[in-house]
C-alpha cells in the first residue's frame, strides 16, 4: 500500500461519527451500531479504477473461454483420448469443454461477486424487528368491518345459500379425483397371473435357458449353479416380450435335498432345483445376488434378502413375504417343465393380492 | 489244534489245502500287483501327481487332509477338478490366510509349475473341471469375430454376471461382509475357471447351460471393458449413482459453501494501518 490514503479516512475528517453511546456507566445498554467504515475503493480512486479492471478482466477472461469452447468442440476430435495426471486417460473434448465452461462460468460469477464487494453501494441499511400485528385500532376497524358485512350479506339468516355455498365448495375437489382416473385402466387380473399360467398338467410348458434358447433337462442344472429361464414360446423378438419378462423370469438353482429346510419347497421343486420367481416382492427388482454356499438371494436394489434353501423365506430386508416358487418336474423326454402358474402373483404387494 | 490234526488224513483235507493255498496266492497277488504297476508307471502326469502330493501335502493338507477329503476347517477336493485349483492357487486365494466372510485375492505364492502339480493331485483324486487350456478362453484376435464376441458377450454379462459384479466389472457387496470382486485386471483363464467352478459363494455356470463359446463372449467382453479409456476423467469406481451424488454433494456443493464463507470472511473494508 504505496498510496497514502488515510487523510481519505472518515476519522480524519469528522471525529465524531458513529454512535459514540456511553456504556462506561451500564454494561447492558444499547451499544448502537458501529461505525460505518468505508471500503477502501470508496476512499482511493485508484483502488475503484484497480478493481474495475479487474472485474473487467475476469469478464474477458470468461468472454475467452467461452470461444476456447467453440473453438474445441470445432475442433477437437471426438475420439482423441489424452493423458492428464490426476484423471488418468481422458477424452481431450470433454476435458477442453468441461474447462472452457467451467471456467467461463466461474470467472462471470466471480467478476459479479468481486463487483458487488468492492464498487457497488455500500450502505448498511438495519431492519428493526418490530410485532407483526396491528394495532388495536386496525383490528377492531376490520373486526368491526367483518360483522358489518355478516350482518348485511344475511350469510347467518338465509341457511338454504349458505348451505348450497358449503356444497358446492366440498363438492369442487371431487374433480380433481376424477381426474385421477387418467391413471387408470386398473391392472384388472393381469398381476395375478405370468406367462407360466398356459401351463396344464396336462399341456406341461418346458423351461428355456435364457443363455442358449433351449430347454434343459435335469441333468443340466448341476449344484451350486444358477440358470435363468423363461417359459417356452416366449421370444425376444415378441413384441411384449420386455413386460412378459418382467413377471415370467426364473432363477434355478440346485439344492442338495437334505440342504432344504422347507418340506414343501422341496415338492415343488425336482430332485433338489428349485425355481423361484426372479422379481424381488419388495418394489420389483431382478434379484439374482445368488450365493451358492449360504443359498440367499440378494435383491441388489435395497438389500432384501431371502433364504432359497428354506422356501425363500426373507431374512433381511424390506421385502413382505417370500419369493414365488414354480412347481416343476419333468416331461417324458427328461426336459424340465412346469405344470401350472405360481400360487401367488410375483413381485411388489398391492391391495388386492390374495395372501 | 488236536482236532485240526486228527482229520488232517480226511479224503478232502487236500481240496481245504489247495482251497486255502488258491485264496493267498489271489490275495497276496491282489495286494501286491497294483502297487507295483504304479511304481511302473513313470509318465509325466503320474510325476506330477507324485510332486503334487508332496506340495498338498506341505501347503494345503492342514485344512483340506491329507487326501484332500475335507476337515472342519476345509472342504473336500475330491471332484473339485483342476480348474478349481488353477483359480483359487493362481489368482493367490489359496492358501487362505484367515478364516473370515470371504477369502481374498493376495499375492501367488505358487509357481505356474507347482500350480499345475497341485492341479493334478487334486484332479487324482475325482474327476471334475478340467483347466481350460488358451484356445477355450481366449478372444478371437480377429477384430471383426471379436466385436462380434464382445457384443453377445455384453449381452450374456448383463444377464448373468452384472448383477454381482455390476454392469461393467466392477464388483459389489454381497451379504455378510462377502462381496463380488472387481474382474479388473483378472486373467482371462481365470475369469473361464471362475464361471466354470463357482468359487467361494459364486455360482457355476457348467457347459450344459453355458457354453465354451457364450463363456469365451463374457470373457471378451470384460477384456474390452478393462481396456476401454474412460471419456470422462474420474470414474468415481463406475458405481453409479451412488458415489456420483456423494462426490457431488461432499465436493460440490463443499466447495460452494467454502467459496461462500470465503466471500463473506474476507471484507473490503479499509483498515488504518
Amino acid at each position: 500500500m504505496s498510496h497514502d490514503m488515510s487523510e481519505n479516512l472518515p476519522e480524519a475528517h469528522d471525529a465524531s461519527h458513529g454512535t459514540d453511546v456511553a456504556t462506561h456507566g451500564d454494561p447492558f445498554a444499547d451499544p448502537g451500531l458501529p461505525a460505518h467504515e468505508p471500503r477502501r475503493t470508496d476512499i482511493d480512486e485508484r483502488a475503484a479504477q484497480r478493481a474495475e479492471r479487474q472485474v473487467s478482466l475476469m469478464f474477458v477472461v470468461s468472454m475467452l473461454a467461452t470461444v476456447g469452447f467453440i473453438a474445441s468442440y470445432a475442433s477437437i476430435d471426438a475420439d482423441k483420448i489424452v493423458y492428464i495426471f490426476p484423471l488418468g486417460h481422458v477424452s481431450a473434448l470433454n476435458f477442453a469443454l468441461g474447462m472452457t465452461l467451467g471456467v467461463a462460468l466461474f470467472c462471470i460469477g466471480a467478476g459479479a461477486v468481486h463487483w458487488a464487494r468492492t464498487l457497488m453501494s455500500d450502505h448498511e441499511l438495519p431492519a428493526e424487528r418490530h410485532p407483526i400485528e396491528a394495532d388495536d385500532d386496525v383490528r377492531n376497524d376490520v373486526i368491526e368491518q367483518f360483522k358489518t358485512g355478516a350482518a348485511e350479506s344475511g350469510f347467518g339468516r338465509r341457511k338454504l345459500i349458505r348451505n348450497t355455498l358449503f356444497g358446492s365448495l366440498a363438492l369442487v375437489p371431487l374433480s380433481g379425483v376424477v381426474l385421477l382416473r387418467d391413471l387408470g385402466p386398473l391392472p384388472e387380473k393381469k398381476l395375478l397371473h405370468t406367462g407360466w399360467v398356459e401351463a396344464e398338467p396336462s399341456k406341461p410348458l418346458r423351461l428355456v435357458n435364457m443363455n442358449t434358447d433351449q430347454p434343459m433337462k435335469a441333468e443340466d442344472i448341476v449344484q451350486g449353479s444358477l440358470t435363468f429361464a423363461k417359459p417356452e414360446g416366449l421370444e425376444e423378438s415378441d413384441e411384449d416380450f420386455q413386460q412378459q419378462i418382467a413377471k415370467d423370469a426364473l432363477m434355478l438353482v440346485r439344492i442338495a435335498p437334505e440342504d432344504i429346510k422347507d418340506a414343501k419347497s422341496r415338492d415343488k421343486g425336482f430332485e433338489g432345483i428349485l425355481a423361484y420367481s426372479k422379481i424381488c416382492t419388495h418394489v420389483g427388482c431382478p434379484i439374482s445376488l445368488y450365493e451358492q454356499q449360504t443359498h440367499h438371494a440378494l435383491c441388489p436394489c435395497h438389500q432384501s434378502t431371502f433364504d432359497l434353501a428354506d422356501g425363500a423365506r426373507v431374512i433381511f430386508g424390506p421385502a413382505g413375504h417370500p419369493l414365488p416358487q414354480l412347481k416343476i418336474t419333468t416331461d417324458e423326454q427328461g426336459f424340465l417343465v412346469a405344470t401350472g402358474d405360481f400360487d401367488e402373483p410375483v413381485g411388489p404387494s398391492y391391495w388386492e393380492r390374495p395372501r | 489244534m488236536k482236532k485240526l490234526s486228527a482229520r488232517r488224513r480226511h479224503p478232502l483235507a487236500a481240496v481245504v489245502v489247495l482251497l486255502l493255498a488258491l485264496a493267498a496266492t489271489g490275495g497276496l497277488y491282489a495286494a501286491f500287483a497294483p502297487a507295483e504297476k504304479a511304481q511302473a508307471d513313470s509318465s509325466a502326469q503320474s510325476l506330477a501327481i507324485d510332486e503334487g502330493r508332496k506340495l498338498f501335502a506341505v501347503g494345503c493338507s492342514s485344512c483340506h487332509g491329507l487326501n484332500g477329503q475335507g476337515t472342519s476347517d476345509g472342504p473336500s477336493l475330491v471332484g473339485v477338478g483342476s480348474a478349481a485349483v488353477d483359480f483359487q492357487v493362481g489368482t493367490g486365494r489359496m492358501p487362505a490366510q484367515q478364516p473370515g466372510a470371504q477369502v481374498p485375492r493376495k499375492k501367488v505364492i505358487y509357481t505356474q509349475a507347482e500350480t499345475d502339480q497341485l492341479a493334478a493331485f487334486v484332479a487324482s483324486l475325482g474327476p471334475g473341471p478340467v483347466t481350460p487350456d488358451s484356445k477355450q478362453y481366449e478372444p478371437s484376435s480377429d477384430p471383426v469375430t471379436n466385436a462380434e464376441q464382445v457384443a453377445k458377450g455384453g449381452e450374456l454379462f448383463r444377464t448373468n454376471c452384472a448383477q454381482c459384479h455390476n454392469f461393467n466389472g466392477k464388483g459389489g457387496a454381497l451379504t455378510n461382509g462377502k462381496y463380488a470382486p472387481s474382474l479388473e485386471g483378472v486373467d482371462s483363464k481365470h475369469i473361464y475357471e471362475a464361471m466354470q467352478t463357482g468359487p467361494q459363494n459364486m455360482p457355476s455356470f457348467p457347459d450344459t447351460t453355458m457354453p465354451e463359446e457364450q463363456k469365451r463372449e463374457i470373457v471378451a467382453f470384460v477384456r474390452s471393458t478393462n481396456d476401454e479409456p474412460n471419456p470422462g476423467g474420474l470414474t468415481l469406481g463406475s458405481l453409479g449413482p451412488v458415489t456420483e451424488g456423494l462426490f457431488g454433494w461432499i465436493f460440490g456443493l463443499g466447495t460452494l459453501i467454502l467459496v461462500a464463507i470465503w466471500v463473506a470472511a474476507h471484507t473490503t473494508k479499509a483498515k488504518k494501518s
